[in-house]
């Protein structure tokens, strides 16, 4: 006789890690690196990040010739480049995540009211979605930082502001999908109030859809970040980035090219990885595709 | 006896807009009056577009009557702000036609079932769940399937979820939109049988919308037949299977298979397909598919009246003893 054992929802996932292709399971991996990175920064670095020394400028990384106590080689002041990267990733992904989540709940918040109350409120919002996606957001963020002078906190409002037109804009017509669905009509029947259903049941079978425009926008703040601190109104010295790293590290392209080419690896491999993640979980979370 | 719900001269229009074109009326449901009793089965019978769904939808208060009264234990639903019509979710529930979209295809379904007491703050959380899998157990369905989900299940399993979900809120009326007609035909018996036994079990009311005559028959004791947003005849089963007055109901009795050849019957098919019902025709708007019209039918539209032997029927012909 076999002993029939229902599967709960955790045991599944964990089975679904166990078949995760190589490509995602890497990009995982590189992930977790990157988050570990976020939590442990002063553990892992070697050097204090403003510490110049001007006698070891422009050196090559150590696996190239460089000094050993330099790994990743220094700066034109002679700072330490691995220190220096470890405290950008830092700061690189606090903006990012910060800006990511701001964008996410204020455009999925604003695309469920759009999508509740209709008319005039559904009129305003799509009105600001379509002037926020016909501007260049670059140019309002450095308008506005030029204005009000460059903060951390603002910098983070601002990334936080680019993308939520893209939630909004999905998350309405996602709503006004659901809201005729059976299941929502169903619910509804039963007695329970609007937010009942969006929060315990829309929201659930839109998260997917979420998660992927999640995926999409996470990167772009990161390049968002990258752009602002390049051209010098993100991310202010003495605290760096990694487009602050590219940045300063451009006049050097042909002589120290190791100084802008690490950070921008940087940039690639996160943005990629999470576009691979985002996808990959897409299909995990859809009860129906397993 | 107490009527759970009353229609009085219900009414719902619904306006089609066109680009660049005239808009349009249809009169989906045009001057309909039942009422249904206390831990009564009522079958609702017609041809599709005839406004049956539409009624069950007012009923339930998802659409508000253009005209006439939807009363519900004696209160007028238009009466009711949203949050009054909220609480009475609880006394008037539905079952749908479709049950796997009319599930969430992302929660477990015991949870579902569990849902209407966690949305009427009834209980604690373990209560809901004890009587959620009681309810599973009297729907027929193993509690060992609470953790699945929807699309794990068969039609008939998806069918019981919506019919438990339904009733552990301990209805006194569910509105059954046909119930049965998506599932295969060997399902079908199961859950209609089901739904006898448990109202047998929970006292509820039914008001049966369906078109399949045979299964109303099985499950109703009184039934209305519609046709084009109009109650034609209202009677007790027997009566109408049997002695059926309006021209339209005789024509959908001897529509119904009979599975033995030597009883079968001369068929009185209506001409025709049923009229559009954004126009429908002047005077009883079955004359120009009826067999016995006459001349005034084609202008005067006729009342419900009782004609004496049980029947509520609304024909001239009848009423005048021609037929």
């Amino acid at each position: 006789m076999t002993v029939a054992v229902t599967p709960t929802r955790t045991s599944k996932l964990f089975r679904g890690l166990r078949r995760v292709p190589f490509g995602v399971g890497l990009s995982l991996a590189f992930l977790s690196l990157m988050f570990f990175i976020f939590l442990f920064a002063d553990l892992i670095a070697t050097h204090d990040i403003t510490a110049q020394d001007l006698t070891n400028r422009l050196r090559r990384p150590a696996i190239m010739g460089g000094p050993a106590q330099f790994w990743l080689g220094t700066d034109e002041l002679g700072r330490d480049i691995y220190s220096r990267l470890i405290y950008a990733i830092r700061t690189s992904m606090l903006v990012a995540i910060a800006g990511s989540l701001i964008g996410a709940i204020l455009g999925t918040l604003l695309g469920f009211v759009a999508a509740h109350f209709r008319g005039m409120v559904e009129d305003t919002i799509m009105m600001l979605v379509d002037w926020q996606s016909s501007i260049p957001f670059v140019v309002v963020a450095l308008a506005t930082l030029a204005f009000l002078g460059t903060s951390f906190g603002l910098v983070v409002i601002l990334i936080g502001l680019q993308g939520w037109d893209n939630y909004a804009r999905l998350v309405r017509g996602l709503v006004l999908s659901a809201n005729g669905h059976g299941y929502a009509v169903a619910i509804r029947g039963l007695g329970a109030p609007p937010v009942y259903v969006y929060w315990r049941h829309i929201l659930p079978n839109i998260a997917a859809a979420l998660m992927v425009q999640f995926s999409l926008n996470f990167p772009e703040t990161i390049l968002l970040e990258a752009s602002l601190s390049f051209l010098g109104m993100g991310v202010q010295p003495p605290m760096t980035s990694l487009g602050l790293m590219l940045g300063s590290g451009r006049r050097f392209l042909l002589t120290a090219w190791w100084i802008s080419v690490l950070p921008g690896a940087v940039i690639f491999l996160t943005t990629l990885s999470i576009s691979l993640v985002g996808d990959w979980l897409r299909d995990r979370l859809d009860p129906t595709l397993r | 006896m107490n009527a759970v719900v009353e229609l009085t001269d219900v009414v719902r229009h619904f306006r089609i807009k066109r680009f660049l074109a005239p808009s349009q009326q249809v009169r989906a449901v045009d001057g309909v009056s039942f009422a249904v009793e206390e831990g009564e089965s009522f079958g609702l019978v017609g041809e599709s577009g005839c406004g049956k769904t539409t009624v069950g939808r007012l009923v339930l208060g998802m659409l508000a009557p253009t005209g006439g009264q939807v009363r519900v234990d004696g209160t007028d639903l238009a009466s009711l702000s949203t949050g009054e019509m909220r609480k009475l979710r609880r006394h008037v529930q539905m079952i749908y036609q479709d049950p796997l979209n009319a599930l969430d295809p992302r929660m477990p379904i015991g949870d579902q079932i569990a849902e209407g007491l966690a949305v009427h703050g009834i209980g604690t959380e373990a209560e809901r769940k004890a009587r959620a899998l009681g309810m599973m157990g009297a729907v027929g369905l193993s509690a060992r399937l609470a953790d699945r989900y929807p699309h794990e299940l068969s039609g008939g399993q998806q069918q019981r979820v919506v019919i438990a979900r339904a009733l552990l809120l301990e209805p006194r009326l569910v509105v059954c939109d046909e119930p049965v007609s998506a599932l295969d035909v060997s399902v079908q018996a199961q859950v209609v049988n089901l739904l006898a036994e448990l109202q047998q079990r929970y006292g509820c009311a039914y008001l049966f919308i369906s078109h399949n005559l045979a299964v109303v028959r099985h499950i109703c004791r009184r039934i209305a037949v519609m046709y084009l947003g109009a109650v034609v005849e209202i009677a007790e089963r027997d009566e109408l299977f049997e002695r059926p007055r309006h021209p339209y109901t005789r024509a959908l009795i001897s529509a119904v298979p009979v599975p033995d050849p030597a009883r079968r019957g001369r068929r009185s098919l209506p001409k025709g397909e049923p009229p559009s019902p954004t126009n429908p025709p002047a005077g009883c708007r079955f004359h120009p598919r009826c067999a016995f019209a006459v001349e005034r039918c084609r202008h005067e539209a006729p009342k419900l009246l009782p004609d004496g032997e049980g029947h509520v029927v609304a024909c001239h012909r009848v009423a005048e003893g021609e037929i």
